[in-house]
Order: structure tokens, then C-alpha cells, then sequence
């Protein structure tokens, strides 16, 4: 995919501190490759906004430096980076139409005026807003503003375009639209995007790497595949998705496999290759998981019995909810996809809920 | 909400008295002048309403003419002076570290709470032959000429700064009045400026810097068009209480630097042609009522939303 690609932004150990004390980005290093789709994913206070802010020059790191195509930028103000910013609430100039706003950023650079119209009337073009250009801002919807934004960045062709929740504000339809549209733009120009989001489908489906983050920190930077299927600590277990987590303790481990004793199922053995030691998370994704009216008698599977609390149906899947004998809560998410498994649980009813132990997670954190 | 109409008596109590008061001490008093503007002096104390236009005339001589232009002179440049400052002493309070806002407004609003003509004094006390600024002068002076004396230079200094130290003549001209008008209006020209600068979406200016443009052109090309309304605001806020002032310039201006306010005043006192001073002073009123209609007009223009704080 991207791998081998130059990198186009470098963070080096960055720390920012507000007022001294409110540590908000705490000792994060990424780097972003050239031509990738970068997503911040991180719940809401975690800090993502200010690394965008310190990329694009508006806060400044307290520690650790930012590289843009290998040049430190620590001194180099907003206006002399060669990155454009879409903002969450687009800043479209309300005082100017849109090809003036669209214009604004070339004829700041001294583009001339001839040139800048046919750059202007192209990137209009490109976010499918041709002939706008003589329009007011609040004669335009909340999402075409928003392509008004993309435009006035895209137009200036920088090397990296920043985008801060750019989706948030729209509703749901437009927003999954505009996810697809985006990404098709991302490939067709082929500028390296840092998008910030806290919505983590946005993130998965539109993203080449993500990097999820946690109180100022990167917890795991990963392909969106190897987020979901392979996290690497609670946190992002549980974040990415559903999941269904236990605790356990570790009791030996030899070679690729793992004997650990988890609470409300007793001692297993599980296949995996890293080193582990004391208390660990145990994990299942729902939708890894059975529910049988009979105990499977697959080897490979680890079972428990227990009783049906709640099936919440959703049409193309359901979510059976299982109490286990030892008290544990567990969730399964089951595909409809005969007529006849609808009706087939029912709360109340006794069941096995089994799961491969290959499709077990060991997080060691 | 309920309409007020559900409240009819709360309406009326709480409406009622404030009504009578702007009626009594208001709109009475100003129909009176109106009136005595279309009188005639009959004796010492008399006037007869004859609805002469007599004193509107009398009122386009050219030396009234003159005093007017010079008024509206002096109000403009003291108006566009208290911009200038105040632009950016609003801009730094408004992105001085929120601690600070509430202390940096009350500086700005402290004058307020000195008596004007305590304040007047003050300035005097500033600028008057030996005053302080003209200290401050003489031992810059005196320092500059002990130093070249030391280094054998006396005659360069002599060259220089002259025989002896002059007093500058600060007071009792146009500028002294330009500077009182300044130093008075000033916290009105800030106020409605800071109000409009602080609703002012800080991301419009991020935009701009981030697509490429300096601080000076941001302030230029975002900040002075978005923030257009609270600067017509303040222009006519401070513009229309200099136009009136006659205090200022009579105590800080010379003979040639009276206001349209000093002479309607010297109508209604020592000249007492009451007559005369209404009409001025209707005529004063008509250019202010001029200015409100031209930021009226540019407030339609930009889509009604003129009012800026
Ligand atoms: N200018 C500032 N002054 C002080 N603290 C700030 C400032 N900006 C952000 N913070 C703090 O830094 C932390 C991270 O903020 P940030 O805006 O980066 O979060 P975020 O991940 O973008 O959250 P959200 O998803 O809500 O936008 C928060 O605790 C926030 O309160
Ligand atoms: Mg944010």
C-alpha cells in the first residue's frame, strides 16, 4: 500500500502542555507517508485537534519538533507552511463569494488573476460545485460550504491537507456520501489527507492508517483491518467496534501458545506469540462468536452455557445477549441469514455460545 | 413566551413611568427649542414665536458656515485618530489571556467614572507650558546637553538644541483639541469595536493565515469587512458626542478653535439669543440625524445586520 513511501510529516516526540498544566498531546511520534489517507481517531478530548493545529503551525509544540517533507517547521508560521487546513466549521468568508474565496488563498501567493480563474473554475469542478462561483456563502447548504472549504485548500495543491472532523456537521445521508467522495478525491489528486475524526466507522472506511488516540497519547497506529482485528490493548479493543472483554492471569506460556486462567471460564490454552506476563485482557468480537443449541464438539472451539437475556433484532443481523452460568455477560452478534434463525432464539432460552481459539485476543495492556 | 399583551398591567407599570419622563424631560424641552428656533428677541428675556425663518438664515453666514466645518473637521479627525488607536487596543484585548480582559476593559473604562472636566484639567496639567510633558523635555534636553558638554561637544549642542531650552507651545490650538477629543472619546470607539472583534469567529482568521495571507492582510481582507458593523458603530458613536463637545475645545483650543457647540452655547449665555442657538442647535441635529441615516443605509445594504454592539 504505502509502505516504502517517503515520509511527508514527521512527529517527533511531541508534547503540548495548555497553560502550563493541561497536558493535551503527551510524547507523540508518527510519522505520515506521502500520498496516504491519515486518520487522528481518539475520543473526544484526547487531543487531536491540537497535533492538527500543531501541523498546520497554529499551536506550537511545548516539546519534540514537527517535519514537513523533511524540513523542521517549529518556526515556521501558518501562512509559510505548505499545508491547507479544512476547518469543523469550514470558515467559509461570509463577506465573499464562493471564487473569491476559493481565489483567496492563490492571490495571496501572487498567483496571477488569469491563472487563479481557471484554477478557481477547476476546483470548483472537482468538488462538484461548477458554476457556484458567483454565489454567497449563505446561499449555499451546509455541505456545499463544506466543498467550498475543500476547494479553497485543494486549490493551492499543498502537500498535505488537514481536516478537522470535516463530516461532523452534516447528517447522516450526506455524511456517508461525502465519505465516499472524499476518499475518491483523496485518490484523484493524490494529496497526502490528515483527517481528525472521533467517528470510528468514518475513520475505518475512509483511512489508509489510523492512529487512535487516548488521553494525548497514540495508542496504536495500524491499517484499519489490523485495528479491528488485531488491537493491541484494551483501550482500542474496545474503542474499534464491539467487544466482548474479560480478565485473566496468565499461568505459562510455551512456544506460540498460552495457558491463561480467565475469570467465569476457567484455564484455557490460546495460540499467541508475544510475551505476557500477570494480568491480561481476554477478547471476543461478537460477531466471532456462536450461538448453538447444543455444546459444538469442534476442538478448536471454547464453549460456555448460558441463558438468553435479550435478542435485539436489526433486520440483516441480530444481537443475542448471553448470561453464562458463571455470571460473565457475553454478546453475539448472529447474521439472518435464513428466514428460519429469526425466530430460532429467544430470551429465556438455554444456549452455548463457542468461539474459536485463534479468534481469541491476549492484550497484554 | 407569552406575549406582553397577557401582562397588560406589569406592562404598563414597568412602561408607563419611563414614558413620562422621556416625554417631561425629553421630547417637551427639545418641541421647545424647536419652537424658539422660529422665534424672534423681543426685549431682554422675551421671545416671540413669529415662525420667521430668520434664524435658520442667519445661521448659513459664512463665518457660522466656517465654525461648522471646522467642527465637523475637528470631530472627523479626532474620530479617525480614536480608530486607528482603537482598532488595535480593541484587537489586543480581545486576544489578551481571558484573565486579563475583565481589567483591560475597566482601564479602558475608567475614564468614565472622572468627571470631564477633572479630566480636562488633568490634560492641561499634561500639556501646559510647564507642564509635564515640556519637563520631560527639558531634561531630556538638559541630560543631552550635559552629555555632549562632557565629550567637548558644547558647540554642537549649542548648534543643535539652541541657546536655552523652549517650551513647546502644546495648548490652546487645534491639535490640543484634536488630543482632548481623542483622549475623551476614545473608551467609545474601543467598546463597540471590542464587542464586534470578540464574536468574530477566530477560525475566519486561522483560514486566512493558513492559506497563505500575513496578519496585516488579514486584518485587512477578514477582520475590518467582518467586523465592518461594530467599526461604523464606533465611528458614529464617537463622531456625534465630539461633534457636540464645548467643553474641550474651549479650554484646551485657542481663539480660533471654537466648536459649533461653543457657539450655540455662548447663544443660550452670554449672548442670549436663545433664538439663534435653537436653530444652531437644530442644524447640529440634522447632520447627526445625517450620520445615523448613512449607517442605517449601510446596514440594509449588508443585509440588515448593521448593529454592532
Ligand atoms: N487553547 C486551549 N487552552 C487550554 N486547553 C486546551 C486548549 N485547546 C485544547 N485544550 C485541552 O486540550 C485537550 C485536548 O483538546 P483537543 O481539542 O485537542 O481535543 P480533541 O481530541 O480534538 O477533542 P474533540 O473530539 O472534542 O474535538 C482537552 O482537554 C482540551 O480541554
Ligand atoms: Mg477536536
Amino acid at each position: 500500500m504505502t509502505d516504502g513511501a517517503k515520509t511527508i510529516i514527521g512527529i517527533r516526540s511531541v508534547t503540548k502542555r495548555f497553560n502550563g498544566n493541561v497536558l493535551a498531546v503527551d510524547d507523540v511520534s508518527l510519522d505520515i507517508k506521502s500520498g496516504e489517507f491519515f486518520a487522528l481517531l481518539g475520543p473526544s478530548g484526547c487531543g487531536k485537534t491540537t497535533l492538527l493545529r500543531m501541523i498546520a503551525g497554529f499551536e506550537v509544540p511545548s516539546d519534540g519538533s514537527v517535519e514537513i517533507d523533511g524540513q523542521v517547521v517549529d518556526d515556521v508560521p501558518p501562512n509559510k507552511r505548505p499545508v491547507n487546513m479544512v476547518f469543523q466549521s469550514y470558515a467559509v468568508f461570509p463577506h465573499m463569494t464562493v471564487a473569491d474565496n476559493v481565489a483567496y488563498g492563490l492571490k495571496m501567493d501572487g498567483v496571477s488573476s488569469s491563472e487563479a480563474k481557471g484554477r478557481v473554475e477547476e476546483a470548483l469542478g472537482l468538488v462538484q460545485l461548477p458554476g457556484y462561483g458567483e454565489r454567497m456563502p449563505d446561499q449555499l447548504s451546509g455541505g456545499q460550504r463544506q466543498r467550498v472549504a475543500l476547494a479553497r485548500a485543494l486549490v493551492k495543491r499543498p502537500k498535505v491537507l488537514l481536516l478537522d472532523e470535516p463530516l461532523s456537521a452534516l447528517d447522516a445521508k450526506l455524511r456517508e456520501a461525502m465519505q465516499l467522495e472524499l476518499r475518491n478525491l483523496q485518490a484523484k489528486v493524490g494529496i497526502t489527507f490528515v483527517m481528525v475524526t472521533h467517528d470510528q466507522d468514518e475513520a475505518l472506511s475512509m483511512a489508509d492508517r489510523v492512529a487512535v488516540m487516548e488521553s494525548g497519547r497514540v495508542r496504536q497506529l495500524a491499517a484499519p483491518r489490523d485495528l479491528y482485528e488485531f488491537p493491541n490493548c484494551r483501550f482500542v479493543a474496545d474503542f474499534i467496534g464491539k467487544m466482548n472483554l474479560f480478565e485473566g492471569v496468565v499461568k505459562s506460556s510455551a512456544g506460540s501458545e498460552i495457558s491463561v486462567g480467565i475469570d467465569g471460564i476457567g484455564d484455557v490454552r490460546l495460540p499467541f506469540d508475544g510475551s505476557a506476563q500477570g494480568k491480561i485482557g481476554i477478547a471476543i468480537r461478537p460477531e466471532k462468536a456462536m450461538v448453538t443449541a447444543d455444546k459444538p464438539s469442534d476442538e478448536d472451539c471454547l464453549s460456555l452455557e448460558g441463558q438468553v437475556t435479550q435478542v435485539a433484532y436489526y433486520g440483516n443481523e441480530s444481537h443475542v445477549f448471553v448470561k453464562t452460568a458463571s455470571g460473565l455477560d457475553f454478546s453475539v452478534t448472529t447474521q439472518n441469514n435464513e428466514r428460519s434463525v429469526v425466530a430460532a432464539t429467544n430470551p429465556g432460552d438455554r444456549r452455548w455460545v463457542s468461539w474459536r481459539r485463534k479468534d481469541t485476543l491476549v492484550l497484554a495492556e | 413566551m407569552d406575549p406582553w399583551h397577557k401582562f397588560r398591567r406589569i406592562f404598563y407599570s414597568v412602561g408607563i413611568p419611563p414614558t413620562i419622563w422621556l416625554i417631561a424631560f425629553f421630547l417637551v424641552p427639545l418641541g421647545l427649542i424647536w419652537i424658539f428656533s422660529f422665534g424672534e428677541k423681543v426685549g431682554v428675556v422675551g421671545i416671540d414665536i413669529t415662525w420667521t425663518l430668520d434664524n435658520y438664515v442667519r445661521s448659513f453666514n459664512p463665518d457660522i458656515l466656517t465654525i461648522f466645518a471646522k467642527s465637523l473637521w475637528l470631530a472627523a479627525v479626532a474620530t479617525f485618530i480614536c480608530l486607528v488607536i482603537g482598532l488595535p487596543v480593541a484587537l489586543g484585548i480581545v486576544y489578551a489571556p481571558n484573565k486579563w480582559k475583565g481589567l483591560l476593559l475597566l482601564g479602558i473604562m475608567l475614564p468614565f467614572w472622572t468627571n470631564l472636566l477633572i479630566r480636562t484639567y488633568a490634560l492641561i496639567a499634561v500639556l501646559r507650558t510647564r507642564g509635564y510633558v515640556n519637563f520631560t523635555l527639558e531634561w531630556l534636553d538638559g541630560a543631552a546637553r550635559w552629555f555632549l558638554e562632557l565629550f567637548g561637544m558644547g558647540g554642537i549642542a549649542l548648534a543643535i538644541l539652541g541657546e536655552r531650552f523652549q517650551a513647546l507651545e502644546l495648548l490652546y490650538n487645534d491639535n490640543a483639541v484634536i488630543l482632548g477629543l481623542v483622549y475623551v472619546h476614545l473608551p467609545f470607539m474601543v467598546l463597540p469595536l471590542y464587542a464586534a472583534l470578540e464574536r468574530l469567529d477566530r477560525s475566519y482568521l486561522e483560514a486566512s493565515l493558513d492559506l497563505g495571507a500575513g496578519h496585516l492582510r488579514t486584518l485587512w481582507n477578514v477582520v475590518v469587512p467582518l467586523a465592518l458593523p461594530g467599526i461604523i458603530s464606533g465611528l458614529i458613536i464617537t463622531f456625534i458626542p465630539a461633534l457636540g463637545s464645548f467643553l474641550t475645545p474651549d479650554l484646551l483650543g485657542g481663539p480660533d478653535s471654537a466648536m459649533i457647540a461653543t457657539i450655540i452655547e455662548r447663544q443660550f449665555k452670554s449672548a442670549n439669543d436663545w433664538p439663534f442657538g435653537s436653530a444652531l442647535s437644530f442644524l447640529l441635529m440634522y447632520i447627526t440625524f445625517g450620520a445615523l441615516a448613512i449607517r442605517a443605509l449601510m446596514a440594509r445594504r449588508r443585509g440588515g445586520d448593521g448593529m454592532g454592539g
